[in-house]
């Protein structure tokens, strides 16, 4: 009885190593090959770092690597900032159309980007907007705030209301109510909706695409023109980059925000 | 709560709309804006743009129906959504069941953080490096042919299976955190209740720990399913030619035909068949979530 629990409880860790295998394999894989001579995959493996030495001449992708930095940090700054605003007053406030201004953050999630991205298109376009970085950048803001008011909503959820009721009835105004006393409160969750932001706008490609121009275009989506063209090494090597750079960064947001810690 | 709010200074929508306003405007000018643009564009023979005579029509949602092509596309793409559903599925609920009920402390906390953080990495770069794997000459076929005694070749590469792998790969880990959520709320002196009251193990999984997280599967299934009918980056990566998907033929009606205002009646249909998707499953999700 207690044995059989134990080989099912064993079968079960090997089960999720598989797991773990079957998510990591091909990321390390593609890794492996960024560090090979061959230019066409062939094995016995053969150390060089020819192809990143490659990248750092390729113009092109270094450019796209800049544009898609700085619309990162700018939908980041933008979408935490009005994100926790929108928050704050759908935490604070109570009027009519509350749960319908709450409700209308999930179709931004839940509609396919390919729909999202192509009804952008049409009607920057329409208004004249157009395209180019700018309207990539409109694009990944609205992409990013739903993200930001629903991780930040959910650290408000922990904060209690009677502090800022205390701090008002000592006399604070509500600026240095929201300075002194919530925002130092829900810090983790605005670095962590911060950093959510920023993941969003860094990987984001479907919208991106969309709205790019040659010359316009961010990382991701100089990638997929590279890759329809055929594969090479230095895509491996531009995309080890990328894996790690975010990987990295959501190993820094789960120190702010313990997704299924005990609870 | 709510109501002792609602009696202080902070009722009515006035304070709160300086707040709330940018960020609202934002996503209207954005997002909802665009929907509706895309609606109105869709019955409309060209783009009002550039000096040429447009008017109104249901020449493209015609198009949709009486071409039979669309139509099948559309069916192959709700059919891929099904299987990578169903494979994420089977894939993600033994997983999320150790995770939640045999794993235990910091072990949990860190097999959980591996299992999520690839699906926060970039997906397009994820679905390429299964190129890697999968072409003639690839990983596996390196492995495959230096363990069997026999010469095979492998080259799923630019094939249906490739396709799915690629997808499953994506999005199994959002199976795995719904179903955890669901799994790790349910009591383990309920499970060890059925089995002293002689219930088998089987029995306590299809009677007890299923139906319970069944709000877990459903939610996981809906997030899955509708990203993946619309998906038209993975088949064109992995499934090259046998890789026409509806998603790919938007695609190309935006970035090659330019006929926008096909393409957009034929995003307006997926919207159309994604919303209704999600507003049955809305009950549920709005449990589990």
């Amino acid at each position: 009885m207690m044995s059989a629990t134990r080989i099912l409880e064993g079968l079960g860790r090997f089960y999720i190593g598989l797991l773990l295998a079957f998510l990591y394999l091909p990321i390390v894989i593609m890794g492996l090959m960024s560090f090979n001579a061959s230019p066409f995959y062939q094995l016995p493996f053969e150390w060089t770092t020819k192809w990143y030495e490659d990248l750092s001449r390729n113009t092109q992708l270094l450019a796209a690597t800049w544009n898609s930095l700085e619309i990162a940090v700018i939908t980041t700054v933008i979408s935490t900032l009005l994100g926790t605003a929108a928050s704050l007053a759908l935490f604070r406030y109570e009027f009519r159309g509350k749960k319908f201004l709450q409700a209308l953050l999930f179709p931004p999630i839940a509609i396919p980007w390919l729909i999202t991205g192509t009804a952008m298109l049409i009607f920057f376009f329409g208004i004249g907007i157009g395209r180019g970085l700018h309207a990539i950048l409109l694009g990944h803001v609205a992409l990013a705030l739903p993200y930001v008011i629903v991780v930040v909503s959910a650290r408000l959820q922990t904060f209690a209301p009677e502090l800022e009721e205390a701090a008002r009835s000592l006399g604070a105004n509500q600026w240095q109510v929201t300075m002194r006393v919530t925002l130092p409160w829900i810090m983790p969750g605005v670095i962590a909706g911060a950093l959510f932001a920023f993941a969003v706008s860094f990987d984001q490609f479907v919208v991106s695409y969309f709205l790019s121009t040659p010359g316009q275009a961010t990382l991701p989506v100089e990638i997929y023109a590279a890759i329809r063209k055929g594969f090479t090494p230095e895509i491996n090597a531009v995309s080890t980059i990328i894996i790690a750079v975010s990987m990295g960064l959501m190993l820094i947001t789960a120190r702010f925000f313990r997704f299924g810690g005990e609870k | 709560m709510a109501g002792n709010i609602a009696a202080g200074p902070l009722s009515g929508i006035r304070p709160a709309l300086p707040l709330l306003a940018p960020a609202y405007l934002w996503l209207t000018l954005a997002i909802f804006l665009p929907l509706s643009a895309m609606a109105f564009f869709s019955f409309m023979t060209d783009l009002p743009l550039s000096g040429k005579d447009w008017s109104f029509t249901i020449r493209n949602y015609a198009a949709f129906f009486s071409s039979g092509l669309y139509v099948t596309l559309l069916w192959s793409s709700l059919r891929l959504g099904l299987e990578v559903t169903l494979w994420c599925a089977l894939i993600g609920f033994p997983a999320a069941y150790v995770l939640a009920k045999v794993l235990k402390g910091r072990s949990r906390e860190a097999i959980f953080l591996l299992v999520i953080l690839p699906f926060w990495s970039n997906g397009l770069v994820r679905i390429f490096s299964w190129a890697m794997v999968l072409r003639e000459g690839g990983i596996l076929d390196v492995v495959l042919n230096a363990i069997l005694p026999f010469k095979i070749s492998v080259d799923l590469m630019y094939s249906y299976p490739a396709v799915i792998i690629g997808l499953v790969h994506s999005y199994v880990p959002y199976m795995v955190l719904t179903c955890y959520l669901t799994l790790q709320a349910i009591d383990d002196s309920l499970i060890e209740a059925a089995r002293s009251l002689g219930a088998s193990r089987l029995q306590v999984l299809r009677r007890l720990i299923i139906p319970l997280a069944m709000p877990g599967l459903i939610a996981g299934a809906v997030l899955i399913f509708v990203p993946v009918v619309g998906s038209f980056m993975e088949p064109r990566i992995l499934g090259g030619r046998t890789g026409t998907f509806y998603g790919t033929v938007i695609e190309d009606q935006f970035v090659a035909v330019f006929n926008w205002p096909l393409g957009a009646a034929l995003s307006f249909i997926l919207l159309a068949v994604v919303l209704v998707i999600l507003a049955a499953a809305s009950p549920v999700l709005r449990r589990a979530t």
